[in-house]
């Protein structure tokens, strides 16, 4: 019976553990390898730590790490004072069958691929482009305007790709917010502002803490966006990573600098997450 | 005459075609409980949150200590709610939550504090300042909540059903401590609810309610044994109904006929009711004396004999069944414990009879 | 001589056909190429002639290389890469197998571009490649609006100043370099040299980055911002600069003065491939002249086949012309085998030159 049992529970398991093994810890551990090793010679490597050293030592590559995080950071940010009142109006204004609508508007930019969607920002951004055009019919500017190539094109295209990773744990967290926690702080004499400060914003807190951080990992991880809508200065960490994996041939750096990425974004993660006295467990839970 | 705390005054809601409250006026004196009883669905909980802010009448006013709220919202007007889940905030410990709404006043720190350990006092739980929403119990959330509401002194204390959610025990318990905490704190309670019990036991006074009117407003005593309409005498407390006609009428008194051919006596509040009009008999099962010989209740005005049907016991509230042998109809009699009628048996012959007072009749229209 | 190689042709073609259609049984040619390098008439040619079938994978250089590195030289059977990344990443990686000349018929091939790639792709005496596809890269410009660009330094006059793009990718560094009056090909045997050519570059190539517009990444891209208008000069391959010229006839391609930079595509054999006479079969069955002309009017680029120019349209030929009379042919520079180690020179360059403000 008892082993009958534990066979259950095993095989039960063994899917997890087999997606665990297969695609999550070995490929990280292959990586990990990859990364101390160091070319010696044409075929020949050696154990070394020379390609965080590299990370390190080199500024253009903290500067582009230092630079993504703080766009990836700010495109959070963006999106959640953005996101927030959308949510709330899908969870708690929005009656009957206005709420599913929303909610598959907020879905619709996901049915086509990502490039599709980057290059929708391209056609409307650019300087012979839709809102350029707009503008000049309007007489509102002279000439064309280039509103695409420069930080905040990379900034609109990241909110945009985000905002639903954000507005779904948004309302779900504030559907469960009762009604009458509103009412009563209002009856007992609270404003709009100390309502949502105290009441709501406290409710919706694992729904901000887990949107945050899909949304910044999400933006951080980006390639496309920040590729395609960026100017010519605006260098993503990613970018670099996929430059040594593919273009230079140079997996080893770039399984470093991959490394370097997952560390930098749990530090920031976990530093966030202590400065706002959340935890993942409380948000997850 | 003193101003009353809240009046309504021909207040009317209507969502659409529907009307929820139709022309209702009321007065609440200065420190009294107040109490909307009705049926699900009968407009009470829009009255209340009329009063509270969250809905604008579609006409009508609602004025408290003489002053129109109407243009008052919600988080000015001198009325607080406890809402029928409380609605503690779980994000904040007791004290937090009882010291809300002085924060939002913009009292100091301290005055804060102490504030709250007098409203913790007071609802007979010091010391529990620290600890979480989830931690309470049931009847400690209970006091809490109306110390959150009480803190802020209101004028108006209104209860949206806050014992739907306790369990029975518990429920009575709180229906006793709920009113010595209105004498406690001195304030105008409107409490509303769909259980007659909690309404009799803690009001001074409790209106009726159904489809958007008052039916009656009066006292626990005479809604009980003066009901003004067959909705009331139907819905407050326990009652056999018999379909009758007119027989004759003079007066307030009637002589009726029941459906099954047997003729009782009772009081109707229309005067000189006309022979032959279709009209119901309300009579309690409380009222009616059971007896084991018909001499006991040969002086009633109606009396009956009958064979014991079934005996249903509920301790106080314990009845027996009884099948009349002249007409055949079953009327419910309340069973008294004082030890008479132990061993009652299904089948046994009894004999019972009530005073025409307790018979109130309605007109039900038509011949 | 004529007669003899027909012959010698016409056995071989009888003998792989045979082997094709009769001896083998029919395979999967799983072909990572170019776009335009294998249309669609062409497969289904292929297909009804041999039997085998041919599933296409588009990429380009440097995923090619990743792809195969990342499986070893595995889940391809047939691979197009550009004749200067064979030996460099087959002497690091190992991710191909040495080409079978006897199964190659090499008289359908251009012999001096055959004998090029051979010597271009040999690994320990072993040959990895055979040509197939060739082109040139150079200025794509609206020879009104940027009538002063003549050469890839012009790109920095102030004339199409915000409205220039080109790539940052190796072409466009080597292309600077020379339009710089330096040698890079010269110096690719030696690292200190090249570090210092590539030096003098990444300065140009920053001084130069506020007359840029954006820096394109994929041929579409470009495309749209030549077609808008927004840019008027860049460093791009000669067939985008045909294509556009099809819909404005001032856009074209134009040999910069220090001469075009020629790549060749080839053919090679990945180390796991698993259908080796499908790729040969596919390789004798594109090179022959009549389908080479179909894949040059599909891609716009040449091919080595000979006599695969005889097929080709008129308008094609005509743009090829203009483009490049005859002392700029000669003027082309084809990218010697890439030394390893270069890349990482030209990436640091390429990454400051990004950053830099």
């Amino acid at each position: 019976m008892t082993s009958g049992r534990s066979l259950g529970f095993y095989l039960l398991l063994a899917p997890v553990l087999l997606w665990l093994a297969l695609l999550v810890i070995i490929p990280h551990v292959d990586l990990a390898l990859v990364s101390l090793r160091e070319r010696v010679g044409v075929g020949q490597y050696a154990l070394s730590p020379a390609n965080y050293l590299t990370f390190l030592n080199e500024p253009l590559y903290l500067v582009t790490f230092a630079r993504t995080a703080v766009m990836s950071i700010l495109a959070t940010i963006i999106t959640l004072i953005i996101g927030f009142p959308v949510a709330y109006y899908i969870a708690k204004m929005a009656r009957g069958k206005l709420q599913p609508i929303l909610f598959v508007l907020c879905l619709v930019p996901f049915w086509v691929s990502e490039l599709v969607r980057t290059f929708g920002w391209m056609i409307l951004l650019r300087e012979t482009g839709i809102i350029s055009s707009l503008l000049q019919w309007l007489g509102l500017v002279s000439g064309p305007v280039e509103l695409l190539y420069n930080d905040a094109a990379i900034m609109i295209g990241l909110v945009y790709t985000s905002m639903l990773f954000m507005v779904v744990p948004l309302v779900t967290t504030l559907s469960s917010l009762d009604d009458s926690l509103i009412e009563a702080g209002y009856d007992l004499g609270g404003s709009s502002a100390s309502v949502f400060r105290e009441i709501i914003v406290p409710h919706a807190m694992p729904g901000i803490v887990s949107g945050c951080i899909v949304v910044f990992m999400l933006s951080l991880g980006n390639y496309l966006t920040p590729i395609m809508l960026g100017g010519k200065d605006s260098l993503w960490f990613t970018e670099l990573i996929y430059s040594q994996f593919i273009v230079r041939f140079n997996w080893e750096l770039g399984a470093a600098f991959g490394f370097m990425l997952l560390f930098l974004s749990t530090a920031i993660v976990w530093t966030a997450l202590k400065l706002s006295g959340q935890s993942l467990e409380k948000t997850m839970g | 005459m003193e101003t009353p705390d809240l009046s309504c005054i021909d207040l009317t809601k209507r969502f659409g075609d529907a009307v929820a409250v139709d022309n209702v006026s009321f007065e609440v004196p200065a420190g009294s409980f107040f109490s909307i009883l009705g049926p699900s669905g009968c407009g009470k909980t829009t009255i209340m949150r009329m009063i509270a802010g969250f809905l604008e009448p579609t006409s009508g006013d609602i004025q408290i200590k003489g002053q129109s709220v109407l243009n008052v919202p919600p988080n000015k007007r001198p009325v607080n709610m406890v809402f029928q889940h409380l609605a503690l905030f779980p994000m904040m410990n007791i004290a937090d939550n009882i010291g809300y709404g002085l924060r939002r006043q913009g009292l100091g720190k301290l005055e804060i504090e102490k504030k709250v350990d007098e409203a913790l006092d007071r609802i007979g739980l010091p010391g529990i300042g620290k600890r979480q929403v989830n931690e309470l119990s049931g009847g400690q959330k209970q006091r809490v909540a109306i110390a959150r509401c009480m803190v802020l002194e209101p004028d108006v204390l209104l209860l949206d059903e806050p014992l739907g959610a306790l369990d029975l025990k518990l429920r009575e318990q709180m229906k006793i401590e709920l009113k010595s905490l209105q004498h406690a704190f001195d304030t105008t309670f409107v409490y509303i609810t769909h259980d007659q019990s909690e309404a009799l036991v803690m009001s001074d006074s409790i209106a009726v309610m159904n489809a958007g009117q008052f039916e009656q407003v009066a006292g626990p005593e005479d809604l009980y044994y003066r009901p003004e309409t067959a909705f009331v005498a139907g819905f407050v407390g326990d009652a056999n109904i018999v379909k009758g006609q007119v027989v004759r009428s003079s007066g307030h008194d009637v002589e009726l006929r029941t459906e099954y051919g047997t003729h009782i006596k009772g009081v109707s509040k229309t005067r000189d009711m006309a022979a032959g009009r279709a009209a119901e008999i309300f009579v309690r099962p409380e009222a009616i004396r059971l007896a084991k010989s018909a001499d006991e209740v040969a002086e009633l005005d109606n009396f009956l004999s009958g064979k014991v049907e079934q005996t249903l016991f509920n301790g106080a509230a314990s009845r027996v069944l009884v099948k009349a042998d002249t007409s055949g109809e079953t009327i419910e009699v309340g069973l008294p414990q004082s030890g008479r009628f132990d061993g009652i048996r299904p089948g046994q012959e009894v004999h019972f009879g009530w005073s025409d007072k307790q018979s109130n009749v309605f007109e039900t229209g038509g011949l | 001589m004529i007669s003899l190689s027909m012959l010698k042709t016409t056995t071989a073609a009888a003998v792989l056909s045979l082997a094709a259609t009769q001896i083998a049984s029919a395979e999967t040619l799983r072909l990572l190429t170019w776009g335009g390098y294998a249309p669609e008439e062409v497969i289904e040619l292929f297909e009804k002639e041999t039997g085998h079938t041919v599933e296409v994978t588009k990429s380009n250089n440097e995923e090619m290389i990743a792809k195969l590195r990342a499986t070893r030289g595995g889940g391809f059977d047939l691979a197009q890469p550009s004749q200067d990344r064979i030996a460099g990443p087959q002497a690091e990686f190992g991710i191909y197998k040495p080409i079978d000349l006897s199964k190659i018929d090499d008289s359908l091939f251009i012999s001096s571009m055959l004998e090029a790639t051979k010597g271009n792709t040999t690994v320990d005496g072993e040959v990895y490649g055979v040509p197939h596809v060739w082109g040139t890269s150079g200025l794509v410009l609206d020879t009104e609006a940027a009538a002063s660009v003549k050469d890839y330094v012009d790109l920095c006059s102030d004339d199409v100043k915000g409205k220039v793009s080109y790539r940052l990718k190796r072409p466009t560094l080597i292309g600077f370099a020379y339009s710089m009056g330096l040698d890079p090909f010269a110096a690719y045997g030696d690292e200190a040299a090249y570090k210092e050519i590539m030096e003098k570059v990444e300065a140009k190539l920053i001084e130069c980055k506020g007359n840029v517009k954006a820096y394109w990444g994929g041929g579409d891209e470009l495309m749209n911002l030549i077609r808008s208008g927004e840019v008027v000069a860049s460093m791009a391959w000669d067939t985008g600069g045909w294509k556009l010229n099809g819909e404005m006839p001032n856009v074209t391609f134009v040999a910069p003065e220090s001469g075009s930079l020629g790549w060749i595509d080839t053919f090679v054999l990945p180390a796991k491939g698993k259908a080796d006479d499908a790729a040969y079969a596919w390789i004798n069955f594109v090179m022959r002249p009549e389908i080479a002309a179909k894949i040059t009017n599909v891609a716009g680029n040449f091919t080595a086949s000979k006599g695969g120019d005889a097929g080709v349209s008129e308008e094609l030929k005509a743009k090829y012309q203009k483009s490049y009379p005859a002392a700029d042919v000669d003027n082309i520079k084809w990218y010697p085998p890439v030394p390893a180690g270069l890349e990482v020179i030209e990436g640091g360059v390429l990454d400051r030159v990004k950053a830099a403000n």
